[in-house]
C-alpha cells in the first residue's frame, strides 16, 4: 500500500513538474529536501529524550499501573462484551495509559497483545468480533496529553508558545473519542439487525 | 487557555518524579534509560522520515496540490489542511512532513498552523492501524470497523478547525 503511496507521489510530482514548468523547483527539491529531514530529526531527538525520560520513571514508579486500573473502570463500560477479570482488560488500561503519555511505540506491543487476548473471546476467528473494533477505535481516536512529535516540530519553527496545543488536542482527541465510540454502537446495532 | 496548557508539562514532571522518589525508585537512572530509548526510537523511525521527505517535496515543489486545492475552495474550510486531511489515516509519516511544510510556510502560531498541528497530534493512522492490528491475528473480514474509523478521523478534522477558530479568533 504504501510503496504505491510513495511511489505515486514521486512520479505524479515529477510529471507535474514537466508539464508545469516546474522542473528547477523539482530538482532542487530532491536534492535539498534530504538535509531538512535532518533538521527535523535533530530537533526531534531532544524533545523524544526529554519525554521518554518522564515517561520511564513513570513507568518504573508504578505510576503507570496505578493509571492504568483507573480506566479500567471506563473500560468495562466501554467494552460490555468482554467478561469480568479477564486479562485483556487490564491489557486495553495499559495500551491507553501509555497512549494517554505519548507512548506511542510502547502502546503497540500492548495493542498487538490485546488483540492476541481478545481473539481467546471470539468465536470467529477470521472475523473482527465487536470488541476490537471498539478497541481499533479507541486507538484511532488515540488521547494523547503530550503530543511530542508535533511540539517537537513547533519549537522548529520557532513557535512563541509551543505547547499551546495540548488543551485544543485534549479537547479535539475526547470529542472525536466520544464520537467513534457511539457511531462504533449505532454499527454494532445496525450489524445485528441484518444478522 | 495559554495558561493551563502551559501547567500541564510542568505538572506531570512534577507528579512523577515526586511520585519515583516517593516510590523509592532510582529515578535518574531510569530518566537516563528513557533518553536512551528517545535516541534510539528517533534513529529508528529516521529512515521513514527521510524516506518520506523526498517522496513529499517532490509532490509538493511541482504545485499540483496547490492548484487541485484552487479547484476545491469552494468548500469552506482551509485549503492547505486537504492534503493533510486526506493523507493523515493513511501514512503518519507523510502527514507529518506536510505538517511541517505547513508550519515552515504558515508559520506555527498562525491559524493554519495550529490547526494543523492539532489535526496531526489527535488522530493516529487508521489504515496502518487496521492492517496492523488486525493482520497481526489473521482477521479478514473486518466488518464496520474502516468506516468507523475513517469517520471518527473526519470528527477529528472538523472539531480541529472548530476549536482553534473558537480559541483564538
Amino acid at each position: 500500500m504504501i510503496k504505491y503511496i510513495w511511489g505515486l507521489f514521486i512520479i505524479i510530482g515529477i510529471i507535474y513538474g514537466f508539464i508545469s514548468g516546474n522542473i528547477y523547483d523539482i530538482n532542487s527539491s530532491i536534492l535539498n529536501s534530504t538535509s531538512s529531514s535532518i533538521d527535523m530529526i535533530l530537533k526531534l531527538i531532544p524533545i523524544m529524550c526529554l519525554w521518554l525520560g518522564i515517561a520511564r520513571i513513570a513507568l518504573d514508579s508504578g505510576l503507570l499501573d496505578v493509571v492504568s486500573k483507573k480506566l479500567s473502570g471506563i473500560i468495562r463500560i466501554i467494552f460490555p462484551d468482554i467478561p469480568k477479570n479477564h486479562e485483556s482488560i487490564s491489557l486495553i488500561a495499559s495500551n491507553m495509559a501509555m497512549n494517554i503519555l505519548g507512548l506511542g511505540n510502547a502502546a503497540t506491543p500492548f495493542g498487538l497483545k490485546t488483540m492476541k487476548s481478545l481473539q481467546e473471546l471470539n468465536d470467529n476467528k477470521d472475523t473482527a468480533s465487536r470488541s476490537m473494533i471498539t478497541f481499533l477505535v479507541i486507538n484511532t481516536a488515540s488521547i494523547t496529553l503530550i503530543p511530542t512529535t508535533i511540539i517537537g516540530i513547533r519549537i522548529l519553527y520557532k513557535s512563541n508558545n509551543p505547547s499551546e496545543i495540548i488543551v485544543p488536542c485534549i479537547i479535539t482527541s475526547f470529542i472525536s473519542l466520544l464520537f467513534g465510540l457511539i457511531l462504533d454502537r449505532i454499527f454494532y446495532k445496525l450489524s445485528r439487525k441484518r444478522i | 487557555m495559554n495558561y493551563i496548557s502551559s501547567m500541564i508539562i510542568p505538572i506531570i514532571v512534577l507528579v512523577v518524579i515526586t511520585y519515583g522518589l516517593y516510590k523509592n525508585i532510582n529515578i535518574y537512572d531510569s530518566f537516563i534509560e528513557g533518553v536512551k530509548e528517545g535516541l534510539s526510537t528517533c534513529l529508528k523511525i529516521f529512515p521513514t522520515i527521510f524516506t518520506m521527505y523526498l517522496g513529499i517535496n517532490i509532490l509538493l515543489s511541482s504545485n499540483i496540490i496547490n492548484d487541485i486545492c484552487k479547484y476545491l475552495s469552494f468548500i469552506n474550510i482551509p485549503i492547505d489542511i486537504i492534503p493533510l486531511a486526506l493523507l493523515r489515516p493513511i501514512s503518519g509519516s507523510s502527514s507529518l512532513i506536510i505538517m511541517d511544510n505547513i508550519l515552515k510556510l504558515r508559520g506555527p502560531d498562525s491559524y493554519i498552523g495550529r490547526i494543523a498541528s492539532v489535526i496531526q497530534s489527535s488522530t493516529d493512522t487508521t489504515l496502518y492501524i487496521i492492517s496492523l492490528y488486525f493482520g497481526s491475528i489473521g482477521i479478514k473480514k473486518i466488518r464496520y470497523s474502516l468506516i468507523v474509523g475513517l469517520l471518527t478521523d473526519l470528527c477529528c478534522i472538523i472539531v480541529s478547525i472548530l476549536i482553534i477558530s473558537l480559541i483564538y479568533k
